[in-house]
């Protein structure tokens, strides 16, 4: 019961933590400098968030693992982040689109664990949930506009979305942690999102002159069980980097 | 690519029962983004209640050449300060 929870609790911490990262990437690199703010800020509320999940997860593990042990000295087959959230910045389309994805689930997740019979997983959601309705609004709002904007910025819409797609499958797939963790009144089953997120999806996509691809494609899975993309492990030597040269570094 | 965004000038409320505030300005292709990217821009250490944005070229402006004629005949009317009532202690942002 204990191991399911902490299972958990690495998905969501891993989850915001490698989001965080990526956009972090674009940061001095952005289209506008309004652009390369707001993509600042949602990656400051994740890796706040990712903090919150990880503190917690290190107090139930026991082993006296900080959140920052857990960030920088584990390696890619212990992080059990979605695959969604690896995977790389591309163009300005590719990001958006992945933000979009990601933040239309994120909020339903969050609205669920807000409820959740663990007080202090209710608490954080609680919290996250305002930065992550800001968050959604945003990407909505700029997927609509590039979608609906010119034939270039619509064919690149189209496309990051199509190559998206495949690792969408695996935001709502049970498996026996998720099961477990829904058993214990701790989240509310993930399977159970994937029709109000069609939904909302649809709407968004509509309003954006988009197509949804088809609900029957073939999915990526085995990010939440510790099987990642080849991009994880550059990730990691990025982000990683100071603590493995530098073990124990302050500054 | 913000080259061809026009220009708002983006004002703040600090709290409520103060005035708006200008803040600084950004470019945004239309109101609702211009709001957004204000919101991220300007609101980043709790500055904010509220957020109006105008854009620029909407703004008519006194010229700087005039400065003598608008305002140099109220420099020494100084009973239109209102320096000779005593303010309740209470009365606050005036």
């Amino acid at each position: 019961m204990r191991d399911e929870k902490l299972e958990f609790l690495f998905r969501l911490g891993d989850t915001a933590l490698v989001l965080s990262q990526r956009l972090t990437e674009w940061v001095g690199k952005g289209p506008a400098l309004e652009e390369d703010m707001a993509l600042a800020n949602t990656a400051l509320d994740l890796i706040g968030q990712a903090r919150l999940w990880l503190a917690y997860a290190g107090e139930i593990e026991g082993r006296g693992r900080t959140e920052d042990d857990l960030a920088y000295l584990r390696d890619a087959h212990e992080f059990r982040n979605v695959l969604l959230v690896e995977q790389p910045n591309g163009d300005y389309a590719d990001t958006l689109m992945r933000q979009f994805l990601f933040d239309s689930w994120h909020l339903l997740l969050l609205d669920g664990l807000a409820a959740s019979a663990d007080e202090r997983i209710a608490a954080i959601a609680d919290k996250a949930r305002k930065e992550v309705t800001y968050h959604l609004r945003r990407s909505a709002d700029l997927v609509v506009r590039l979608g609906d904007g010119t034939p270039e910025s619509h064919r690149r819409m189209q496309r990051a979305l199509d190559d998206l797609w495949m690792f969408t499958g695996e935001l709502f797939e049970a498996d026996e942690v998720e099961q477990a963790v829904e058993a214990q009144g701790i989240a509310r089953g993930v399977a159970q999102l994937r029709e109000a997120w069609l939904a909302q999806l649809q709407g968004t996509l509509v309003a954006a002159t988009l197509v949804l691809p088809p609900l029957d494609a073939w999915m990526q899975r085995g990010g939440k069980q510790g099987r990642h993309s080849e991009h994880m492990g550059f990730l990691l030597a990025e982000m990683q980097f100071m603590q493995r040269a530098y073990p124990g570094l302050q500054w | 690519m913000s080259k061809e965004w026009p220009l708002w000038e983006v004002f703040i409320r600090s709290q409520h029962g103060l005035a708006h505030k200008h803040v600084g300005s950004l470019h945004a292709p239309d109101a609702a983004m211009a709001i957004n990217n204000a919101r991220d821009v300007y609101t980043r250490r709790n500055e904010g209640t509220g957020i109006w944005v105008v854009r620029a070229s909407d703004i008519a402006s006194s010229s700087p050449a005039d400065k003598g004629p608008l305002f140099d005949p109220s420099n020494s009317k100084v009973y239109r300060h209102p320096t000779f009532f005593p303010m309740p202690e209470e009365v606050k942002n005036l």
